[in-house]
């Protein structure tokens, strides 16, 4: 320490005068500054106010008609939208209304629950791989044998896996979800690990290493982080892709089974009647998966910059 | 040294695909055979069963086709008797190849150009507008859209040809079809990322050296944030090049899409194993140069820890 000396030209200051070093805006912890954030964006809070729309409407919607979304009336089949009928009957005479909200329920879930798991699985196997790789032998290693895995994964059949499920469980919601779940992960995680290839390079990661950080804080306090905004993009368009692959999966009899409705198989049924004029058996599903994925992109963009720190103002 | 470990590896993998692809084909029930059972005397079926070596006992099935498979030979087709599977292949892959590398053209052009114009246009018009489209886009699958194609543009209109493969024309639709859905992803990718780089210092650093915002765009812009879209067409461009069931169902086109689901449906075992082969092969291929063209793209990345690799 050198001794501080009083002298004629430099003479300590006092600190408690200067006025830049107060701290005029409220500390904020994270998490606040994010609810802040989304708060404040318009579109964000649109897409969520839709969603939670589309959720109540789901579950109270059937209950808002006198008929169920199995109730069949032959005399009164393929009606257009009427005000008995709001959304128009199918060719078996189903009430479209009761069918669309009941099959939200199944679609919502379907898709959510196979975003969520795409997005566990992706995020470890992704970014174990990327970070690991270029670290020592062993890192090369456990990179080589993810991706391999990876790629075995893409290359056998799908439709062969699913027919093995078909023999081995029994149709329904669950096997649908294990169906989608079991190849549905590799896209994430070969999208994050190409991130996390180019992000670990950056400065700060290097210098969270020679502060001698873990390689797990490293890898999610540092690097998923920053890859945020492709991961949320990934998972927004995971939910419509797991919505169609169901109705897929429905239609190749692994899935829900008639009489039960989802956004899915009820688009796929409308394809044989859309060229007849008959518009509303594939515009009221198909609208609703648009406007499900329009309030899940605008909710994520929000979020992508809410999380951001960068963008406080 | 990376290269050739690359090479080895990826034989691994396709064999290891084939072998899982085995194993799971032979423990779903059925029989090739099964509606011809009820006609042929059982003594014609076994000739059958013979001529197919479906009669000797698994293991022996399995490395008599191994053995085929290093020869490049992937055997007869049990549907189709004129045809081998490596025949299919040669009279189908060109079909889906060409409509399959159209389509991706068509969707990395577009997805990334939209892509751009709404990152610069950060909240703004042009980017509420782009992502309209992406959503449009994701949420509108192939089966649905081609059936409208078809409607409108061949049917009444009639600008284009309503199926079936011949000219040029004839691939317009389908291509437009497949491209949709992954130029709305290109382009959802391309914003989220570029808008992160654009927030970069050395974005600022070559506007503050009076570069022109082209030149920012295309030499900074661009090559740091193209990387997950490099990453997402990779299985993407397996997947088309070797053909898509439902569109080429839908406009009739003689591609190589159908036999993989057909085969599985008609459990025609050479067919199965033959397109999975030559599927796999391509796709370890691509994502190989994928890993390779992120070290081209990103000098900084490392892919092994070896020196000169």
């Amino acid at each position: 320490m050198i001794s501080q000396k009083e002298d004629a030209l430099f003479r300590p200051i006092d600190r408690s005068r200067l006025a830049s070093d107060v701290i005029e805006r409220p500390s904020l912890s994270f998490g606040k500054q994010v609810l802040i954030n989304i708060v404040k964006n318009k579109m964000a809070m649109l897409g969520a106010i839709l969603l939670l729309a589309i959720v109540i409407m789901a579950i109270v919607g059937p209950h808002l008609v006198p008929y169920s979304y199995s109730d069949q009336n032959l005399a009164n089949g393929s009606q257009p939208p009427s005000s008995k009928h709001w959304f128009g009957t199918d060719d078996l005479g189903r009430d479209m209304w009761s069918r669309t909200w009941y099959g939200a329920r199944i679609s919502l879930t379907v898709g959510l629950v196979a975003a969520l798991i795409d997005l566990v699985i992706g995020v470890l196997v992704g970014g174990i791989s990327g970070y690991m790789a270029g670290r020592g032998k062993l890192g090369d290693r456990i990179d080589n044998i993810l991706m391999r895995i990876v790629e075995i994964l893409y290359g056998i059949p799908y439709l062969l896996v699913v027919i093995l499920l078909m023999v081995i469980m029994e149709p329904g919601l669950w096997t649908i979800i294990i169906a989608l779940s079991i190849t549905g992960w590799v896209g994430m995680a070969r999208i994050i690990r190409g991130q996390i290839l180019q992000l670990k390079q950056q400065e700060y990661v290097m210098a969270a290493q020679k502060l001698g950080t873990s390689h797990a804080k490293i890898i999610f306090r540092h690097l998923l982080p920053n890859a945020l905004g492709i991961i949320i993009v990934n998972l927004t368009f995971t939910i419509p892709q797991a919505i169609f692959a169901e109705s897929f999966l429905s239609f190749l009899g692994l899935g829900v089974q008639a009489p039960f409705a989802s956004w899915g198989t009820m688009a796929n049924d409308a394809l044989g009647v859309i060229l007849n004029g008959q518009w509303w058996r594939l515009f009221f599903p198909g609208f609703m998966i648009a406007l499900t994925m329009f309030a899940f992109n605008v909710f994520g963009d929000g979020l992508q910059d809410a999380l951001d720190p960068r963008t406080r103002k | 040294m990376y290269i050739v470990k690359r090479l080895l590896t990826m034989i691994v993998t396709i064999w290891l695909i084939a072998t899982l692809t085995f194993i799971i084909m032979k423990s779903i029930p059925g029989d090739p055979f099964a509606s011809d059972a009820n006609v042929l005397p059982e003594e014609v079926l076994q000739n059958i069963r013979a001529k197919y070596n479906l009669d000797k006992p698994l293991p022996v099935q399995y490395v008599l086709y191994m053995k085929n498979l290093l020869t490049f030979d992937l055997g007869p087709s049990i549907q189709s008797e004129t045809r081998d599977v490596n025949t299919l292949i040669a009279d189908g892959f060109p079909v889906s190849a060409v409509l399959g590398l159209q389509s991706l053209v068509i969707a990395l052009l577009f997805g990334i150009l939209l892509g751009i114009i709404a990152a610069l246009n950060h909240n703004r018009l042009l980017d509420r507008l782009a992502m309209f489209l992406a959503i449009i886009g994701i949420s509108v699958p192939s089966f649905i859209l081609a059936p409208l194609l078809i409607k409108y543009f061949a049917v009444e209109w009639k600008l284009l040809p309503v199926a079936s493969w011949g000219t040029w024309a004839h691939s317009i639709l389908p291509s437009i079809a497949l491209a949709t859905t992954p130029m709305a992803v290109i382009a959802r990718f391309m914003r989220s990322s570029m808008l992160e780089v654009m927030q970069q210092n050395y974005i600022k650093t070559a506007e503050a050296k009076g570069l022109s915002p082209a030149t920012i765009v295309i030499k900074h812009g661009i090559r740091n944030a193209i990387l997950p879209v490099i990453t997402f067409i990779g299985p993407l461009f397996a997947v088309l090049i070797t053909g898509t069931f439902v569109i080429e169902k839908i406009f009739a086109i003689p591609g190589l899409g159908k036999y993989f689901v057909d085969s599985i449906f008609n459990r025609d075992y050479p067919v199965i194993l033959g397109t999975t082969v030559f599927f796999s092969t391509i796709l370890v291929i691509t994502l190989f140069l994928v890993d390779i063209s992120y070290r081209l793209i990103d000098p900084r990345i490392k892919l092994t820890s070896n020196k000169g690799d």
